[in-house]
């Protein structure tokens, strides 16, 4: 019996981010597709960044899940357009990227508060960071260094 | 056509490739780690575009060819740069004036191209522009920093500008190729950028308490593949030289 389209995205949901491992690849928004042709599963992805490291291992990691759970036949569909924003975060993962220590991205293109002490007494560093998703930043209050998740 | 599109896809990575292969030179030797880290990020973003470009260039040339054996077997006259990207990077001054310089362009001319004609040219230009927003926020920011800084830096940065605006001129000549692809609608005349690009880097230039030269003389040669500096060549000799030595070799 096929399992059923929720239940993929479920199991999709339990496939950790490589890079950012507290939130899945469902909470970063990157699946954009689950749907069965015939028998065949396909799965869309959307690239972060074009040049992000970690689509390839996220491609394997999708894969090793899937046939974990007795996927035979799975099509993975490149998806660019239209090209992923950081407002297809998850709230879910909004909530476990900042417990993480990772500020999660806010319109105003800044962190909302340092995730170390809510201080709002923030100064950036670079406007970028340890991976293309994220830019560094540090609070003038803890004096902790952070990442900010960039909104894109 | 698709002769015209194939060297048109080749220009946009091309640009990309050179310009990321430069970036990437400065790994290990920028200033200070966050200008390491800015600089090796924004050069990953122009890889990951050229994967795209050079990506849908093969499949427009049916050939057989892929991105890797376009952008790692091809000899320098077969590049089809702006001769802006492929200069040596000079310092840390320089390579961000030359950034910012491409940018402004970049930014502007990935606009036009989000609405293209060619599906595949415009997804490609939606998902690099919102990247190149990005440089051009952190480049521009840099040059008003290290123009409106120290005596020494403004200095350095005024040589800078002065030693890459001969290049600038390049970016908004048009040939054949452009002819085509503007009457398919694929793509803009590289002209029309020319106004909008003045009013930004104008504006940018002026914060940065720096000087444009007065001088509309431009090289040319690099986007039509016709002359080439020899510095590219000198750059292709690092940047292939594994896939030469053994074509198609992976791990
Ligand atoms: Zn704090």
């Amino acid at each position: 019996m096929q399992p059923s389209v929720e239940q993929v995205w479920e199991w999709l949901d339990a496939v950790p981010d490589p890079e950012i491992p507290v939130i899945s690849l469902v909470d970063l928004g990157i699946i954009r597709e689950v749907a069965w042709r015939n028998d065949t599963l396909t799965v869309a992805v959307t690239p972060t960044y074009s040049g992000c490291p970690a689509t390839s291992i996220i491609n394997l990691d999708i894969e090793t899940a899937l046939r974990g759970h007795g996927i035979e036949k799975l099509e993975l569909k490149r998806q660019l357009s239209p090209p992923w924003t950081t407002n297809w975060l998850s709230e879910k993962g909004r909530e476990k990227l900042e417990k993480y220590g990772i500020a999660p991205p806010t319109a105003a293109g800044g962190p909302e508060r340092c995730p170390q002490c809510g201080s709002v007494d923030l100064k950036k560093v670079s406007q970028f960071g340890s991976t293309p998703c994220k830019a560094a930043w540090r609070c003038n209050d803890c004096l902790e260094p952070f990442d900010y998740f960039k909104c894109i | 056509m698709d002769a015209s599109l194939f060297q048109y896809l080749l220009r946009l990575g091309d640009n990309t490739l050179v310009l990321g292969h430069r970036g990437s030179e400065w790994c290990g030797h920028a200033p200070v780690l966050e200008e390491d880290i800015a600089l090796a990020n924004t050069a990953l973003d122009l890889i990951g575009q050229t994967q795209l470009w050079l990506g849908l260039a093969a499949e427009v040339e049916g050939k057989g060819r892929d991105a890797d054996q376009l952008a790692m077997q091809r000899d320098i006259w077969d590049f089809r740069n702006l001769l802006l990207v492929e200069l040596p990077n000079g310092d840390f001054g320089r390579t961000l004036m030359r950034q910012f310089l491409f940018d402004a362009w970049q930014v502007i001319n990935l606009g036009r191209l989000m609405n293209s004609s060619n599906p595949r040219v415009a997804e490609i230009a939606a998902k690099a522009s919102k990247e190149a927003a990005y440089h051009v926020e952190r480049s521009a920011d840099t040059v008003v920093g290290l123009g409106d800084g120290t005596e020494e830096s403004h200095v350095r940065m005024q040589a800078a500008l002065e030693y890459l605006w001969p290049y600038v001129g390049e970016m908004f000549l048009g040939d054949e190729v452009d002819a085509a692809m503007v009457a398919a609608g694929i793509a803009p005349d590289p002209a029309s950028l020319r106004a909008e690009y003045d009013a930004l880097i104008g504006r940018v230039i002026k914060t940065a308490t720096l000087e444009i030269p007065d001088s509309s003389f431009a090289h040319k040669g690099g986007k039509t593949g016709a002359f080439h500096t020899e510095h590219l060549g000198h750059m292709l000799c690092s940047m292939q030289w594994l896939q030469r030595a053994y074509p198609g070799a992976s791990w």
